[in-house]
This record gives C-alpha cells, sequence and structure tokens, in this order.
C-alpha cells in the first residue's frame, strides 16, 4: 500500500498522499529539492497527516471533485479535481496557521539578505507574491510566501519555505523576466482565478533551518502607474496591522502582543508603493542594514 | 469483548506508561488526541503527573500549541459567563450553568485543557421567557427562524434553539430541564435548583451540585445522539468522578442515592461501567451497588458493542467495520429515547423530506 511521502518543510514534517495523478506530479516538480530521507523511516514522528481525495464516489464520479483531509478532518468544502494542486498548497498552511502557536504566525511574505529578515504582510492583490517571487531571483533567500513564523521565545523567524503561488497575471511577467523557473500545474477558475505554484530556489531550502531577525515590515502595494515610494511608516500603526494579519495574534493573548511588540520596536517599518519591478528590487536593494 | 484500546486512552489510563512511547507510538497518541479533541486535556494529565520531561520535543511543540488554544477559549468563555453574570442579576431567579462552563467557573479539574463549544445555562421553565427575553435584550438572539424548528424546540425539547450574540458570536443553549420533556427519564428540574452550589464571584449564577454535574455529564452521553465530542466527554466523566468522588471513601455512594432521586440511575450505571472499562475510574472503590439501573443481559451486550465502539476517539486508528454503525445506531437509539414513537416518525419524515429537498434545490 501507498504509505505516502514525507516531505520535511521548514520546521515540519508533512505526509502528503494522494491518488490523483496530477497532484502527484505536481508535488514531485515543485518539492523535488527537499528532504524526503523520513519516507525511508516509518517510524519517527510526523507533524501533518495531510491528503487529498475525493471524499466518495459520488463526488468522485459525478461530481469530479476532491477534497483536503488533516488526518481525516475536512477543513474545506471539496473543489474540482484540477484545483487538487492548489489545495495542498492551501492544506499545508492550514495546518500550521491553525495548529501551531509555538511561533506568532503572520499572513506574510518573508525574505532574507546578510541575515536579516523583511516581512511583507499584505492582502491578496496587493502583488506581495510578484514581488516576492522576483526579489528571490535577485538575490534574496525566501523564507516564506505566506506564512511569516516568528518565535515566541526569541523573536526570530522560523523559515517555512514553500512555492510561491502566483495568480493571473502576475504568471506571465515571471515566466518572462526569469525563464529559468519551473512552475507547477496551473488550478484555473479557483476562487482566486488561476493559481500556479513556482518552485522555490534550491538555496533556500538548503538553509530552511537557519533562523533570523526581522529587520523591516514592509507593507507592499502594486499600483498600476505608480511611481515607486519607501515611506517610513508609524510604529504603532504597524503593529495594529500586521495583528490584522495574523492567524493566532489573539490566540496567543498577551504573549502575542508582547512579541508582536518586540518585532516592531526593532524592525524600521515602511508603507511601498510600486508599478515597476525593477524599481522595486532597487528600492529593496537599497535598505539600511540594522546597527 | 476483549480488545485493546487506543493508545490515547491507555495513557488517561495509566495503563500504558508514557516513558515507554516510541516516536511512531506519540505519532498515533497524538493524531488520535487532536481527533477526540483531547489534546491540550493531555498536556494537563501529563503536567499533573510531571510527565512532560519525557515528551519528545517534537512532539511538545503540539501539545503546547493545544494548550495556547484551550487557555484562549477559556478567557473568552469566562469573558462571556461575566457578561451572562450582568444578565442575571436583572433576573429575579436562580440562573444555573452547567456542562463546560460549571466545571471551568467551580475550579474543577475536568475543565483543565477542555475545549468548549457553546454555554449552557438552565432556568426554572415557567421563567424561560423572561430569561430569553433579557439575554435578547443584551445581544443573544434566536438563530433559528424557521417555524417548524422553534415549535419543535419549545414544545417538545428540554432548551429553547440557540441564541447566538450578534457581536460576539457566541451561542447560548438555554434549559429548562437536562432531558427532553417526552423522555420518560425526564428529572424533576427543581431538584436541580434546590442543590445548586452558588458561587462567591457572581450573585445570581449558580452551578449543578458537584454529583449532578456528573449526573447531567452521564445523561448528556448516554441519551444525546451526538457522539462526535463522546471520547472527550467519556473523559470528562473521568475527571469528574475521581475528584469528587475520588476522597469520599464512605459506605453511602452519593451517586447512586442521587440517581434514584432523579430516576436516572441507568444513565450513571453506563457512566460507571464505561469510564472503568476504558479509563480505569475507581468507582468499585467508590462503593454503591453496580446494579441499579443495569439493564438486562441483552442490552447491556448490545451496549456494550455500540459504546464502546462509539465512545473512541473520531479517528481512523480507532474505528473497526462496525464503528460507523454503532454510531448511526446510537443516534436512532438516542431519538428513539426522547420521543414517543406518535411525535418521532412525523418529526423524522419532516427532518428527512427537508434534507432531500434541500440537497435537490442546490
Amino acid at each position: 500500500m501507498n504509505q505516502g511521502l514525507i516531505l520535511k518543510v521548514g520546521l515540519f514534517s508533512f505526509n502528503i498522499q494522494s491518488s490523483i495523478r496530477s497532484l502527484s506530479h505536481n508535488v514531485a516538480t515543485l518539492y523535488q529539492d527537499y528532504p524526503d530521507e523520513l519516507s525511508e523511516d516509518r517510524t519517527r514522528f510526523i507533524d501533518f497527516h495531510i491528503c487529498v481525495e475525493p471524499p466518495n464516489l459520488w463526488h468522485k464520479y459525478y461530481k469530479g471533485q476532491v477534497q483536503f483531509f488533516s488526518d481525516g478532518f475536512a477543513p474545506f468544502t471539496p473543489l474540482p479535481y484540477q484545483h487538487a494542486p492548489a489545495m495542498i498548497e492551501w492544506g499545508m498552511n492550514w495546518c500550521v496557521a491553525q495548529q501551531m502557536n509555538t511561533h506568532l504566525i503572520i499572513h506574510a511574505a518573508v525574505i532574507e539578505k546578510n541575515g536579516f529578515a523583511a516581512i511583507m504582510p499584505a492582502p491578496p492583490g496587493s502583488g506581495k507574491s510578484t514581488l516576492t517571487a522576483s526579489l528571490v531571483q535577485e538575490g534574496w533567500r525566501l523564507l516564506s510566501d505566506e506564512l511569516t513564523l516568528i518565535r515566541i521565545d526569541n523573536y526570530h523567524v522560523s523559515p517555512f519555505p514553500r512555492p510561491i503561488s502566483l495568480k493571473n497575471k502576475s504568471i506571465s511577467v515571471i515566466k518572462q523576466r526569469y525563464p529559468g523557473v519551473v512552475f507547477g500545474i496551473e488550478s484555473t477558475d479557483t476562487s482566486k482565478g488561476t493559481v500556479v505554484h513556482i518552485r522555490p530556489p534550491k538555496l533556500s531550502i538548503e538553509l530552511q533551518g537557519v533562523e533570523c531577525l526581522i529587520a523591516w515590515v514592509i507593507f507592499p502595494k502594486y499600483e498600476e502607474g505608480a511611481e515607486t515610494e519607501l515611506t517610513a511608516k508609524s510604529k504603532a500603526q504597524s503593529l495594529m496591522d500586521v495583528a490584522d494579519n495574523s492567524f493566532n495574534y489573539s490566540r496567543l493573548g498577551a504573549l502575542g502582543f508582547d512579541v508582536l511588540k518586540n518585532v516592531i520596536e526593532y524592525a524600521d517599518c515602511y508603507q511601498f508603493r510600486y508599478s515597476q519591478l525593477d524599481e522595486a528590487i532597487d528600492a529593496f536593494a537599497a535598505l539600511e542594514l540594522p546597527e | 469483548m476483549k480488545k485493546e484500546f487506543p493508545l490515547l486512552l491507555q495513557l488517561f489510563s495509566q495503563k500504558k506508561p508514557v516513558e515507554q512511547l516510541t516516536e511512531s507510538e506519540w505519532d498515533l497518541v497524538i493524531r488520535q488526541a487532536r481527533a477526540g479533541m483531547l489534546l491540550a486535556r493531555l498536556y494537563h494529565v501529563l503536567n499533573t503527573k510531571k510527565h512532560l520531561s519525557v515528551v519528545p520535543k517534537l512532539v511538545m511543540r503540539h501539545l503546547e500549541s493545544a494548550k495556547v488554544h484551550a487557555e484562549k477559549q477559556q478567557n473568552d468563555l469566562l469573558w462571556e459567563v461575566r457578561h451572562i453574570a450582568k444578565v442575571a442579576d436583572k433576573l429575579d431567579f436562580p440562573v444555573l450553568l452547567l456542562k463546560g462552563a460549571a466545571y471551568a467557573i467551580g475550579g474543577y479539574i475536568a475543565s483543565e485543557g477542555r475545549i468548549f463549544s457553546d454555554i449552557d445555562l438552565l432556568v426554572p421553565k415557567k421563567n424561560i421567557a423572561d430569561a430569553e427575553k433579557q439575554l435578547m435584550l443584551n445581544g443573544w438572539l434566536s438563530s433559528n427562524k424557521d417555524a417548524y424548528d422553534q415549535r419543535y424546540y419549545r414544545q417538545w425539547m428540554h432548551e429553547i434553539p440557540p441564541l447566538v450574540h450578534m457581536f460576539r458570536g457566541s451561542v447560548i443553549d438555554l434549559h429548562h430541564n437536562i432531558l427532553p420533556i417526552t423522555t420518560s427519564a425526564c428529572p424533576n428540574a427543581d431538584l436541580f435548583f434546590e442543590s445548586a452550589q452558588s458561587m462567591d464571584k457572581y450573585k445570581n449564577i449558580k452551578i449543578l451540585s458537584s454529583v449532578d454535574l456528573i449526573i447531567h455529564s452521564a445523561v448528556h452521553l448516554f441519551y444525546d445522539g451526538e457522539l462526535d465530542h463522546g471520547c472527550r466527554d467519556l473523559v470528562d466523566l473521568d475527571a469528574l468522578m475521581r475528584e469528587v468522588l475520588g476522597q469520599k471513601q464512605t459506605n453511602v455512594n452519593p451517586l447512586s442515592t442521587r440517581a434514584e432521586e432523579l430516576g436516572l440511575q441507568r444513565a450513571v450505571f453506563y457512566a460507571i461501567r464505561y469510564t472503568s472499562k476504558v479509563l480505569n475510574t475507581p468507582v468499585m472503590f467508590i462503593g454503591g451497588t453496580m446494579n441499579t439501573g443495569r439493564p438486562n443481559k441483552f442490552i447491556l451486550c448490545l451496549m456494550d458493542f455500540l459504546f464502546l465502539r462509539a465512545l473512541m476517539p473520531d479517528h481512523a486508528s480507532c474505528n473497526d467495520l462496525w464503528t460507523s454503525w454503532a454510531r448511526w445506531l446510537l443516534y436512532i437509539r438516542s431519538h428513539w429515547l426522547r420521543m414517543p414513537m406518535h411525535l418521532l416518525i412525523p418529526h423524522l419524515l419532516r427532518k428527512s423530506w427537508i434534507r432531500f429537498t434541500g440537497k435537490t434545490a442546490h
């Protein structure tokens, strides 16, 4: 019997099972550089046991739908077969964001350069993923595209590098700029439009055990035709806005506030508007290192 | 039936020593605990027994995360209770908290690491309209707009449809008894108010007496067909019994005596039987005959078959071929116990019709 593939992603191990061809093909493409030794050793503790399968024969043959299961529990409603590759990515995020409280978890991209991290909390549509996908091709290390995990004991970011999700127009933008980037299978007509994931740079995965402090908190906003503009943002407002983008800020209670306060006190906070990726990359390269 | 209980329950009953768990056994324990909503509870049990030091680091992350979640829930619950207390102050009759909320404000061990859902209140039947009105004025509105459901609840059940707070989303189940009035075993609710415990912190909020808390927990578990939290509820019962009855080594068994007063011997019998079987609860030692409320041999055999399956954590590793049948049959049984035939059949027909048409409409 197929026991599933066990991957080590950042701090966590995932046992992934699925009989869906497109999904296993996609996982093989996107996750080829991740450590998978645990697949050979079935005696170890695994953090998350996940699968994507049709929930029953009705959904399989009549509705053509599949569902994400976290060890038998289905947090989402079933979706069409062709969304399976995207669904497993959303499911893996769900596992960590909903179940782990050893970190303050922010819905934000996080990248590193010279030993310091920049986090980019932003709602969907702000161009966060396009910017991240470009920056990690320009010398930044990918720590995560979706979930920033901040340790509650020392405020370091624990990397959780995953395939970066691109949507709609940004797919062709990245394809043209970086022809070497490996794309997974497109999921069309999802609630977010067309979604595709790209393979993270190998170095980001090799360094997935290396944590770092946050030097910059940057709220990006893509606006067509806008001048590139990096402006300081007040710490109080930044704290509130990061908290708004957190999955477990209120679950952590006073501790959540404490962690965030320390992060914001140390980091420089900015609002960032851009329309040209080249200028955005330059602006990030010019960020000042903390003393 | 001689089978091993799931590893998680063997830890709770101390049949399996924690130090002996291998990494892959921990994997299974965490999965069973998560499915049974008992992860934070496990943290507390291990902590109380000073066993946290032997938990592997990787496993500890999950236990600690669950503990944080449970603490948040407990905090939220106490916040809601403060609001309910304000409502209660305006009422001239007692308001009793039941189940989880009662364990929490009464400081019972059963509340440690417990996952809470709705808040259950008990008020005298004649005052239910007043209580509902005051709750409504303070933001808790009836969520159910269906006329049939409203009538079904108000006429036959022991509670009114759930009240949901318009801003905070908290849910209150307002009861006037612990079983539907159509159940033959429906107890006299006055007895609960007579022996209720006052709370220092709250003026007009009380909780059931310790023994009644056990009995209500038993009634809920063994009469209510929704066994999704069955394992959690059994663990509640175990904790309550150990705490409340554990110290009193008298000849008089307060549990059996009270069960007889309320006419709820059967539920208490099952509670004692399955907690001691599954979790090794030392109830034999507590005294009292095991025979009050004992059903005949055939029924008992059947109930063992059903409950020893349905009360396991809802996880693939705890299921056998019969588990889902057992849960389904117990669901049917609960309806059978709660309503006489001439009410039950039209009700179930209507429910299935709604479900059927609802499905085709999509």
